[in-house]
């Protein structure tokens, strides 16, 4: 039953990259990347990672991907990536390229795997995962929230009107 | 149960493809969106190596890229607008120089 799940979700997961990366539409690619992050987190889900989970769902399928849509709204009303790219070869040589990468990942990250897994049932909830970030982490998580305000005041003076 | 190495797998799988979308692809949005399709695909082997040694040191870490995340592509996407905005087009063979 696992199994089957998994390997319906990784269908889907792998599937809406496909489709993020070859349709020529940009709305369709942001729509395919959300239906990508959600079954990342029913992957989240099944690995035991609850709160990542949540957090996957709120974080990026709810505010990143709004962010994406509206510069995409605003930007390219309609069809871009129209007419013969000037690229062309050097673009098809992506494929092997991308091929070769993933064999490489497979093997570098497969032939190190040894041993079976250990079954520890390792809770992610929001508590333990918390509480890990309170104590170990807390300095790392105080600093993101610097990040995110230097982020923010940063995208303020970018986005400006006559900057 | 499912081994971590199926997840590990499907994360490389993953990630191979957002690297191939951002050589393809001319729109800087969607090459942005393949840049995102990447960090997820690191997230999820985080997750899975975490399980897989039995600490939850890597869910921590994937706290913190989503976070990382957030900030990159409020930035990413001002500057995309700013291009836009001074550009009025919007392929990124046409950004070759540093200023103009």
């Amino acid at each position: 039953m696992a199994y089957v799940s998994f390997f319906v979700i990784a269908a889907i997961a792998v599937g809406s990259a496909l489709g993020l990366i070859l349709r020529p539409n940009a709305i369709h690619g942001a729509l395919f990347l959300v239906v990508n992050l959600g079954s990342v987190a029913a992957l989240y889900l099944m690995l035991g990672a609850e709160f990542l989970a949540a957090a996957q769902v709120i974080v990026y399928a709810g505010a990143i991907m709004v962010l994406f849509v509206f510069a995409i709204m605003v930007l390219i009303p309609g069809k871009e990536e129209a007419g013969p790219d000037p690229r062309r070869g050097a673009r098809l040589l992506a494929l092997p390229v991308g091929g070769l990468l993933l064999l490489l990942l497979v093997f570098v990250v497969m032939g190190r795997w040894s041993g079976p897994s250990a079954p520890t049932g390792l809770s992610g909830s929001a508590g333990a995962v918390g509480r890990l970030l309170f104590t170990s982490y807390l300095f790392p998580f105080e600093l993101t929230s610097v990040l995110l305000l230097a982020a923010m005041v940063g995208v303020l003076l970018l986005a400006r009107r006559r900057a | 149960m499912v081994p971590e190495s199926y997840y590990v797998a499907l994360s490389a799988v993953l990630f191979s493809i957002g690297v191939v979308g951002v050589v393809i692809r001319r729109n800087p949005l969607v090459i942005f969106m393949s840049i995102e399709l990447m960090l997820n695909a690191a997230n999820l082997a985080l997750v899975a190596f975490g399980q897989r040694f039995g600490n939850l040191d890597g869910q921590a870490v994937v706290f913190f890229v989503m976070a990382v995340a957030a900030a990159e592509v409020a930035v990413g996407l001002a500057i995309i607008v700013t291009i836009f905005r001074v550009r009025r087009r919007l392929s990124v063979d046409d950004l070759s120089v540093m200023r103009w």
